[in-house]
């Protein structure tokens, strides 16, 4: 078993008072907690955090805690003779024990102890997971492997972290930070207990086209400006394959063009909307018969594109 | 390896009775009708007898556990601050949505 320094993780002496870890304990925990931090690694900080105050908050666990000694964190270790009798009356199967599961199971076990006619009934525990996908996948729906480490009573009691491989298939239906809820696939429930749910956060990676804003897609559509005055028609790339856009004469920078329902599947109903925005691109260079032919159409507009300009100065004189 | 069937995504146009919300978050049912009464959780139809919730209570009730749990705070304090995480979801999604529409290139 590898051995953590709850002390260290919460930035404690050991001889702490009760006081100071509950203080240091909210200290990290507003910093971390992953319902109130940004910070990416905050999550897997707040479970350390989280795993430490709650052995050292409670007088009895944090006595059974000091008895293993202080050693590295990380060290291999096992704790002392008689150490599991005297604080939880079992045998624990030490190798492959996680710490946060020996006093979960020390916790599990207290609860069992005493000649109760009936044992406790448990829900299993909830697990939360995020995963990455692409605008594609999600548009198609796709199906994504998951690693968890979930613990587990065995048929003698004992407590164990078993790594599970789940296959999970993500439906279309999908956009960034939707949430799906697979029931039944978290901790297995005790005695009868019913088994606690896997929460899935799906995050889409950045595209370098689509723009993504709930079901919705936004995507740049550069025009030459004899495009922007004459009108064209042009393919447009979509999720779901490339599609003509007529863009009119006359069409402004800035302008939104709506082509109904090309954006990203909806769980129920009808799908998002893509928006082209148009914006009107110039060469880096202009070749000496572009200018002239520019030139030729200066000498020939009576195009004034800041004519709202004069208008603003007239009615403020 | 088992493959699971699909999921079931949560959004606002799924509905969820106050029992399936007591199930889900772990948290006591008074303390739940705590939160609805100080507007934290909005019922979808409060006129109705079996007033229902969308998807986005669902979450909020499983963040209130959380929150609860690891910062021992009492109902109105634990309201205030589902309301306020609430806030911040939104103002975050419009800001998604703004983003969404600048143009990449200038």
């Amino acid at each position: 078993m590898k051995y953590k320094d709850y002390y260290q993780i919460l930035g404690v002496a050991r001889d702490a008072s009760h006081d100071d870890i509950k203080k240091s304990y909210r200290k990290l925990a507003h910093q971390y907690h992953p319902d109130v931090s940004k910070d990416p690694a905050g999550e897997e900080k707040f479970k350390e955090i989280a795993e430490a105050y709650e052995t050292l908050k409670s007088p009895e666990k944090r006595a059974a805690y000091d008895q293993l000694g202080a050693h590295r964190p990380g060290e291999d270790f096992r704790p002392p003779p008689d150490w599991e009798q005297q604080h939880g009356g079992a045998q624990f199967s030490f190798e492959d024990l996680d710490l946060a599961d020996l006093f979960a199971g020390l916790a599990a076990q207290r609860h069992g102890a005493g000649g109760r006619a009936r044992p406790l009934r448990m829900a299993g525990q909830d697990f939360e997971a995020s995963v990455q996908i692409s605008l594609e996948q999600a548009f198609h729906g796709t199906e994504v492997e998951l690693q968890l480490g979930m613990p587990e009573l065995d048929a003698q009691g004992r407590l164990h972290r078993v790594a599970h491989t789940l296959k999970v298939r993500i439906p279309k239906g999908a956009t960034d930070r939707q949430r799906l809820r697979l029931r039944g696939k978290g901790g297995k429930g005790l005695n009868g207990g019913r088994d606690g749910d896997l929460w899935l956060t799906i995050i889409l990676h950045p595209h370098p086209l689509f723009r993504v804003s709930g079901h919705d897609l936004y995507l740049d559509l550069p025009l030459a400006p004899w495009e922007a005055v004459l009108g064209t028609s042009v393919e447009v790339p979509t999720p779901g394959g490339a599609v003509q856009l007529k863009v009119p004469p006359n069409t402004a920078a800035g302008s939104r063009m709506r082509l109904a329902g090309r954006g990203l599947p909806r769980p129920a109903g009808d799908p998002g909307d893509l928006y082209a925005l148009v914006q009107i691109t110039v060469p880096a260079t202009s070749g000496d018969r572009e200018r002239k032919l520019y030139e030729q159409l200066a000498a020939g507009s009576d195009f004034d594109p800041r004519a709202n300009f004069a208008r603003e100065k007239r009615s403020g004189d | 390896m088992a493959t699971e069937k699909d999921g079931v995504w949560v959004t606002e146009s799924e509905e969820y009775s106050f029992a399936e919300l007591v199930a889900v978050s772990g948290l006591p049912e008074a303390q739940l009708r705590e939160l609805v009464e100080y507007g934290a959780l909005r019922p979808a139809n409060a006129e109705a007898a079996s007033p229902t919730f969308g998807g986005q209570c669902l979450l909020s009730v499983r963040a209130a556990h959380r929150i609860q749990g690891s910062f021992e705070l009492e109902p109105h304090g634990l309201a205030l601050v589902i309301s306020l995480l609430e806030r911040i979801r939104e103002l975050e999604a419009r800001l998604a949505h703004l983003h969404a529409q600048q143009p990449r290139r200038s």
